[in-house]
Parts: structure tokens; C-alpha cells; sequence
């Protein structure tokens, strides 16, 4: 864990206190209609739109001082994306940061659910490129409003359905779409669709989309049920293999190109979830060699 | 009996311009209704207030309903109307790409209306793409293809078969035939001819072409400038016109 000093010429968490009011009242009534894809006047951040620029800013809309934050992109803590983000709240915030799950408060990630089980108060931050789960189908924003008003979601089984016509099966992997209390369909960001069952948690999870200024959230213990035919249901897939540093066979994996042989290893994608189990002595089929 | 669709002095303006003015009929069960008159005469317009895509400034459009009876469909609310549209009626474009997604399979294009109220099983969806796909003479090799990949006439075919699976019982086409060529036409007639027979549909045409009302039309209401001049029986109409403009219309048609 590490505290580094609060740069004084940026309000905490670099957002002005107004603008971090606006994106609280959005994300209060992004709470009450869970799945809901509430307006805010996102603001322009110091980073290209496709970076995490509307997780940016509910998260700093959701710091406290007391707070222990981690960033992930792809589940790891070491990735471009997250030691930048990571050290633009060091430096405007001076919270304290850390890589390990269970120990962190807030999290803001891109494209993966933390491995280890989110616990009641803490609040998992999605960085959301396109929040609008009928958006490939039906390009009008007043017709797609219009549908969820009024429940008509025929049409994203008609995304569905083309996978299994063309595919054979529900080829869709990631942003697989839900079904949030039983009312809205929700894009749960470009997760992979093995992450959807843990969409069910006892964490605040909020959506932010910067570029498409909307903020959708799931309440903890909150219904969030998977879309699927009858014949072909949902199946939470993952890589066929065992993690090859940790041997952990039940987490969400990557697959690495080692050489250009054709060799190749699969890691778990969760970094600080792997390290752990290394530290616990776990070991899979390459941790021997120097190949991590 | 009780009249599927009984319009009452139907207004829509746009501007100070008429769109259409104070029309009134009544549509029975089984009954085709052709609707003629020259570009701009209002027959678009009034197909889309009929069918609940443009708000009329007056007027009542009473639609007997399978589970409430008689309705009227302009002060009706908008989810119930919108469910109308993809359950009871039917909505058949002149473009079949205004119709169709274009992005989608042949298969799902029919599919949507199905899962649209509520059809959740692939394998049900997909055999009763194909079944329709079928009879409106699509071979069910073609299931998969995107419609950009069809003929202008296949086109129009999907469109009515992705509109007709749900089996409406109230049809409105904006000129069908439009913008294919003769032979094409006549065998999209005689489909749509079988197809309204068969299942025993209501239908709405709007059309500027009276071979197409003389065929599928039982009656036949023709339009100027906003007004409907005549109506009756589409033979008698056809043979023994009494308007003037309808006698234009009628002597206006190449003969070949």
C-alpha cells in the first residue's frame, strides 16, 4: 500500500465539487432504478475518451480521503491503463492505492470482475465505452429510449439469434447482455460473459460511459439475470486449461503467445488474485521456468 | 357483427396545408380496402394515421380489439399501440428496406416479430421463419442470407412474411407493387392474393396503380387533393366512375 502527497493545485479528486454533486445525484438515481441509464453532463478529463474517462469521474465522485482505491484493466494491476489512472488519483487525491482486492474500498476496472467475492461497502467502478445494449441494432437513441420505456426487448434476441444462426451457439463472449430486477437490459461493459453470474454481488457496482454521458448502476444482492433461449441457455464459458503459474482451473484466464513456435501459456487475467495463490504455495505447469 | 376498423372524420393538417380531411368508412372482417388517388392526394397520410405512425389533429380510429373489443386507437396509449402494431397489424412499405433490417438474416428479419411478443425458444422461432419463408416462396437455403443479398422482389416477399407471422388480422401496404418490375408484380399479387384469402385477412392499399385494386380490392375509395371523391364497390367504381377526376384516373390508365 502506498500514500503518495496530494498535489494542492487540483481539487481532491480533480474534479470541482459541483461537478462531483452533479455525477452523486446521477448516481443516486442510477441506484434507485437499477439497469437505468441515467444523463450526466460528463466532463472533459485529462485523457482520450476510451481510457475510462466516465469511470474516471465516478470515481472521483466517489472518494473519500479514508478511501483504499485499486485499478485494473483486463484484471491486472500493471497494465497502461491502470498505473495511469491509478497514479492521476495519487497525485489528485493522495488516497492510499493498492493492488489487493480484498483490502481495497473502491475499485475502477475495465473489462473484468475481480476474482476474490466483493464484500458489502465495497464499490466496484465500470469504465463503459458504449452503454446502450440495443445501439448495433437500432441506431436511433430516441427509438432504443423509447423500447426501454416501454420493456420491448424483442430485438436484442434477435442479436442472439443471428449468433446461433451463423455460429451454432450464442457466440457472444463479452458485453453479453442482462436482464437487470427483472425490468431494464443492461450492457454490462465488454466483460467476459464468465464474469455475468458475479454480476450478482454484495458491492455497489457503478457503470460510468464519459464519451456517451450515461451512469447506470446494480445495487448490491440486486437480480441479474443473463438473456438466453430456451433451447440454447446462458453458459458462463472460460479457457479450456488450468492457470498455468497458479494451477488455479476455476479462474477467468488469458491466453499468452510465448515464442513464435507456437507456444503458449494461459495466466490468470486477475493478477493480484494469481500472485496470491503463488504466494500460498499453489503452483501450475510453467511456474518452474521464467516464462511470467 | 361489428366492423374491424371504423374511421370517423379522420383530419391531419400540416401546417395550413390538408393532408387528408374528414374521412369516415368502416372496414369489415375479411374485406379488402383500396385506397387511389395521384401523388399527394393524402392516401400516405392517412394510411399513417390509421396505422398510429402520424397523430391526427381530429378524428377517431376505432379498432375492434381481440381482447377489449372496440377501441379507439388515437387516444389509446402508446405501449398498447405499439403492441397493436406488432401483434394485430401489419405495416407493409412501399421500400422493403424501410420495412426489413437490412443488417440481420432473412431468418431473424421474420424471427424479430416473434420474439417481439414474447417467443423464447431458437428452435420454434427458426422453423416458423422457414415455414414462412416458404410461402412467400423464399427457398430455406436463403434463411441465413441478409436481405441486401435478395432481389428487390424478395425483398418485398420477406417483408410481408416477417409482417404476417404473427397473424394480423389488419393489414395496411403503402403501394406493395411499388417500384418492381410487371412480372414481378404480378406474381407478388398473386401471392398476396392467396395469402389474404387464406388466412382471412382485413387489408388496407394504398396504391396510385388500379390493376392492383381491381385484383386484390373489394372496394375502393378514391382520394383528391385531401378528400375522398368516390367510394363503392371496386368494379363499380372502375366501370362506371362518377367523379370527374375519377373518370380521368380510370381513362388515364395505358392500355397496352
Amino acid at each position: 500500500m502506498t500514500a503518495m502527497q496530494h498535489d494542492p493545485a487540483y481539487n481532491f479528486a480533480y474534479l470541482d465539487e459541483q461537478t462531483k454533486r452533479m455525477i452523486r445525484r446521477a448516481l443516486l438515481k442510477a441506484l434507485a432504478i437499477p439497469g437505468y441509464q441515467v444523463p450526466f453532463a460528463s466532463r472533459e478529463m485529462p485523457m482520450p475518451y476510451g481510457w475510462g474517462t466516465g469511470g474516471v469521474q465516478v470515481t472521483a465522485a466517489c472518494l473519500t480521503p479514508e478511501d483504499r482505491l485499486k485499478v485494473i484493466d483486463q484484471g491486472a494491476d500493471d497494465t497502461t491503463n491502470a498505473v495511469s489512472i491509478r497514479k492521476f488519483f495519487e497525485r489528485t487525491a493522495g488516497v492510499e492505492t493498492t493492488e489487493h482486492t480484498t483490502d481495497s474500498t473502491i475499485i475502477q476496472t475495465r473489462h473484468r470482475i475481480p476474482e476474490a467475492p466483493l464484500t458489502e461497502g465495497q464499490i466496484l467502478v465500470y469504465q463503459v465505452p458504449i452503454p446502450e445494449p440495443l445501439r448495433f441494432l437500432e441506431p436511433r437513441e430516441t427509438e432504443t429510449r423509447k423500447m426501454h420505456a416501454l420493456e420491448e426487448y424483442g430485438l436484442m434476441y434477435v442479436k442472439l439469434y443471428e449468433d446461433i444462426a451463423h455460429n451454432g451457439a450464442i457466440s457472444t463472449a463479452y458485453a453479453y447482455p442482462v436482464k437487470v430486477e427483472g425490468r431494464y437490459v443492461m450492457d454490462p461493459s465488454p466483460i467476459p460473459k464468465f464474469d455475468n453470474p458475479r454480476l450478482e454481488s454484495a458491492a455497489i457496482q457503478l457503470f460510468g460511459a464519459g464519451r456517451e454521458q450515461r451512469i447506470y448502476a446494480v445495487p448490491p444482492y440486486t437480480q441479474v439475470v443473463s438473456l438466453d433461449f430456451e433451447d440454447h441457455p446462458f453458459e458462463a464459458s472460460k479457457a479450456d486449461h488450468d492457470c498455468d503459474l497458479c494451477g488455479c482451473g476455476t479462474s477467468y484466464l488469458d491466453e499468452v503467445i510465448v515464442d513464435d513456435a507456437g507456444g503458449r501459456m494461459f495466466v490468470c487475467s486477475d493478477t493480484d488474485f494469481c500472485a496470491g495463490r503463488r504466494a500460498e504455495g499453489h503452483r501450475g505447469r510453467l511456474s518452474g521456468e521464467d516464462a511470467a | 357483427m361489428t366492423p374491424l376498423l371504423q374511421v370517423k372524420g379522420l383530419t391531419k393538417h400540416y401546417g395550413t396545408r390538408l393532408g387528408c380531411g374528414d374521412v369516415s368508412f368502416d372496414l369489415w372482417p375479411g374485406e379488402v380496402m383500396g385506397i387511389v388517388g395521384e401523388s399527394g392526394s393524402g392516401k400516405s397520410t392517412l394510411l399513417n394515421c390509421l396505422a398510429g405512425h402520424q397523430a391526427p389533429d381530429a378524428g377517431q380510429v376505432i379498432f375492434d380489439t381481440r381482447s377489449d373489443g372496440p377501441v379507439d386507437t388515437v387516444t389509446m396509449s402508446e405501449p398498447a399501440r405499439r403492441m397493436l402494431g406488432r401483434t394485430d397489424w401489419a405495416f407493409v412499405h412501399q421500400n422493403a428496406r424501410d420495412g426489413l433490417r437490412m443488417g440481420v438474416s432473412a431468418g431473424a428479419n421474420v424471427g424479430e416479430r416473434l420474439m417481439a411478443v414474447g417467443a423464447r425458444h431458437y428452435g420454434d422461432i427458426r422453423a416458423q421463419a422457414v415455414d414462412w419463408l416458404g410461402r412467400v416462396e423464399i427457398a430455406e437455403d436463403r434463411v441465413d442470407d441478409r436481405p441486401r443479398a435478395f432481389s428487390g422482389g424478395m425483398q418485398q416477399r420477406l417483408q410481408i412474411a416477417r409482417n404476417l407471422v404473427t397473424g394480423p388480422r389488419l393489414v395496411f401496404m403503402d403501394e406493395p407493387t411499388g417500384g418492381l418490375d410487371v412480372s414481378v408484380q404480378a406474381r407478388l399479387l398473386d401471392l398476396l392474393r392467396g395469402l389474404v384469402r387464406e388466412m382471412g385477412l382485413s387489408a388496407i392499399i394504398v396504391t396510385h396503380d388500379l390493376a392492383v385494386v381491381r385484383l386484390l380490392a373489394d372496394r375502393l375509395m378514391v382520394m383528391k387533393s385531401g378528400h375522398v371523391v368516390e367510394t363503392g364497390l371496386t368494379d363499380q367504381v372502375l366501370d362506371d366512375p362518377q367523379h370527374g377526376y375519377t373518370q380521368l384516373l380510370v381513362s388515364s390508365v395505358l392500355q397496352v
